[in-house]
């Protein structure tokens, strides 16, 4: 383990680093393209909790990723149009105000989802999360108040107490603290007793339903958590790119995030990460190579898949001990 | 609301199964054989749409360009299933999605780099062209009801190839016991190859007719093959008898709720907000259906033991 804990580290460091470098060179844009990295890591660290440590392989964590988004963003509108919201309560400008409503939105809606969804397993388990997905999509889609198809703009990114957010440096600050919050998390439940038995629940179910601890409240545990992380971090995402629109509900962002798990290791504490640096920057590698990156980029994940288990975080820091 | 309305609503309802029914087969008989979830069958759909439209516009004829879909797909699936599919049957699901989910990308970039991204246009034959009248007035599109037929012949002929030929009884033998077929000294990895081209071929079809209908272009594939997943989940994975029943009610929920529900709800709501409320819940009304139905049966309708 020894060298995975180096391996996070430098990755880690490499991660802030970058942007700092970037600032006092006086390139913002590689500071936005690191904060991209964190906040999609961090929603890759949220997907991680349910399907790293649960197995529970959700093809519909864009709909919490989403649902962040438009937390943000129809505050934002409120707060920008000096509307209430409902009742006569007043709108925020607020993050911290913001993700917190993002997180519990996201909690609340994930407890039903995951109430039914985890009824079931296997293959119905991955349709099912992408038909909830779907749901909300489309709902987003066909209720014009917000955008509709358009999306909705975020005039002014929202606001930290005592930050300029404006700037990109601070708000890649603000986002990297919270990543470190998500990884904490993370860790912190893989040790705990709580951790312990969600993955005996995704090594054998019915053991550990023998020794007196039934699977399905764990699992919607981390369901729940697993979507106010994704949710958080679709929050930040709205702010990054002062804008939500429905395709960050849309099944290929369910894809992605996917991916950014798969690609950087699953079940690993910074395989987000690695993963997400990884993605971001062969997007952007290859989008300046060719118009037609996609293909490419697919023909990557191909050779991850198909050649390379374990991901990213099995090549630099070998295999996990247990798992 | 006049009955000849209802009926072509119906109608519309029962060509969108139909067509559905063609997507779900395959992915039911690819996942009830091979145990693969296979995402990039709206590509296989897509090319047979694109085999169409190109063959079509180069010979003027839509019946080439029909089989010519078949062919493409059929093609396309078996190449696919040769280089990188068979390398994921003994794969988890989630390696799988992911695979697939990739050669989404490759398919639809590739696609797009081919062609462009403008859609092309595939006319309907002229042999189907005009309307037939309906009863209680109107008319309905006689190139729909062609869809009903097809599909209702191609949910004919699937029955009978399963149930009565040789071929049809390795693909139950599969379903059922992958190893021993194999112990038996069939030929597993041609069976494989044969069953995702006939599902790709299927997909092609669809594509096809559907593409006389809409435009043709990159990204069409991808709502049909999300519907057709919800019909596989309702109908029961591996079932073609719960893909046929889940397609017609996944088609007919999903146009009569576009049709009835604002209507409906200007009984509750004044118009202006029926029409809003009526949309956004029609849209969202299979997924609702489904939700009910695996709430209650977990493995759909019509699950297939395991």
């Amino acid at each position: 383990m020894k060298r995975e804990a180096i391996a996070n580290a430098g990755l880690a460091l490499l991660l802030l680093a970058v942007p700092l470098a970037a600032s006092t060179m006086g390139e913002p844009f590689y500071i936005t393209l690191a904060t991209r990295i964190a906040v999609l890591a961090l929603a890759a660290v949220g997907l991680n909790i349910a399907l790293g440590l649960g197995g529970l392989v959700s093809f519909g964590h864009a709909a919490f990723f989403g649902l962040g988004g438009y937390a943000a963003g129809i505050l934002a509108t409120h707060a920008f149009n000096a509307e209430p919201l409902f009742f006569g309560i007043p709108s925020t400008t607020s993050m911290p105000v913001i993700w917190l409503v993002a997180m519990l939105v996201c909690g609340l809606i994930a407890l039903p989802i995951g109430a039914i969804s985890l009824r079931t397993s296997g293959v119905y388990f991955i349709m099912i999360t992408l038909a909830f997905a779907q749901m909300i999509y489309y709902f987003a889609i066909s209720w014009p108040a917000y955008g509709g198809e358009d999306g909705l703009s975020i005039y002014v990114r929202n606001s930290f107490p005592g930050i300029n957010t404006a700037r990109p440096l601070p708000f890649f600050l603000v986002c990297y603290g919270l990543l470190a919050l998500g990884l904490m998390l993370f860790w912190a439940l893989r040790g705990s007793r709580f951790g312990a038995a969600l993955q005996a629940a995704r090594q054998n179910a019915t053991r550990l339903a023998a020794v007196g601890i039934p699977p399905f409240r764990i699992r919607l545990t981390a369901f729940a958590i697993s979507a106010m992380v994704t949710g958080l971090a679709g929050a930040l995402f709205a702010d990054l790119n002062r804008f939500t629109s429905p395709s960050m509900l849309s099944w290929h962002m369910s894809g992605e995030l996917l991916v950014l798990v798969i690609l950087g290791g699953k079940g690993r504490l910074f395989g987000p990460v690695a993963g997400a640096m990884l993605y971001v920057l062969l997007e952007y590698w290859l989008g300046g190579i060719t118009e037609r990156w996609q293909f490419f980029l697919g023909l990557i994940l191909l050779g991850v898949v198909l050649f390379a288990r374990g991901g990213l975080m099995g090549l630099i820091a070998g295999k996990e001990r247990h798992g | 609301m006049s009955t000849a309305l209802l009926i072509e609503q119906l109608l519309n309802g029962l060509q969108l199964g139909v067509m559905l029914f063609l997507m779900a087969a395959g992915l039911t008989l690819i996942f009830g054989v091979m145990g693969l979830i296979n995402l990039a069958h709206g590509s296989l759909y897509m090319i047979g749409a694109f085999a169409c439209a190109l063959v079509a516009a180069a010979t003027g004829s839509f019946w080439i360009g029909l089989l010519a879909s078949l062919v493409a797909a059929a093609a396309a699936g078996a190449i696919v299933e040769i280089l990188v599919i068979r390398r994921l049957y003994e794969r988890d699901h989630l390696d799988q999605v992911l695979a697939t989910f990739a050669l989404i990308l490759m398919f639809s970039e590739g696609a797009r780099w081919l062609f462009g991204s403008f859609p092309l246009y595939l006319d309907i034959p002229p042999l189907l062209q005009g309307a037939v009248p309906l009863p209680g007035g109107g008319q309905y599109q006689l190139y729909r009801l062609g869809i009903i037929t097809v599909g209702v012949l191609v949910a004919l002929g699937l029955y009978l190839l399963i149930s009565r030929t040789r071929l049809g009884m390795r693909i139950r033998a599969g379903e059922s016991d992958r190893e021993m077929i194999a112990a038996l000294g069939v030929d597993i990895s041609t069976l494989y190859t044969v069953v995702f081209a006939l599902g790709a071929a299927l997909a092609g079809l669809a594509g096809a007719m559907v593409g006389a209908l809409q435009s043709v272009q990159v990204g069409m594939g991808e709502p049909v093959l999300i519907l057709a997943f919800v019909v596989i989940v309702i109908g029961g994975i591996g079932s073609i008898k719960g893909a046929l029943f889940g397609a017609v009610l996944v088609g007919i929920v999903d146009t009569m709720g576009r049709f009835l529900l604002p209507q409906a709800l200007t009984l509750v709501l004044p118009p202006s907000q029926a029409a809003l409320v009526g949309g956004a819940l029609a849209s969202m009304l299979i997924y609702i259906v489904m939700a009910l139905i695996l709430a209650v049966r977990p493995s759909g309708l019509f699950a297939a033991q395991s």
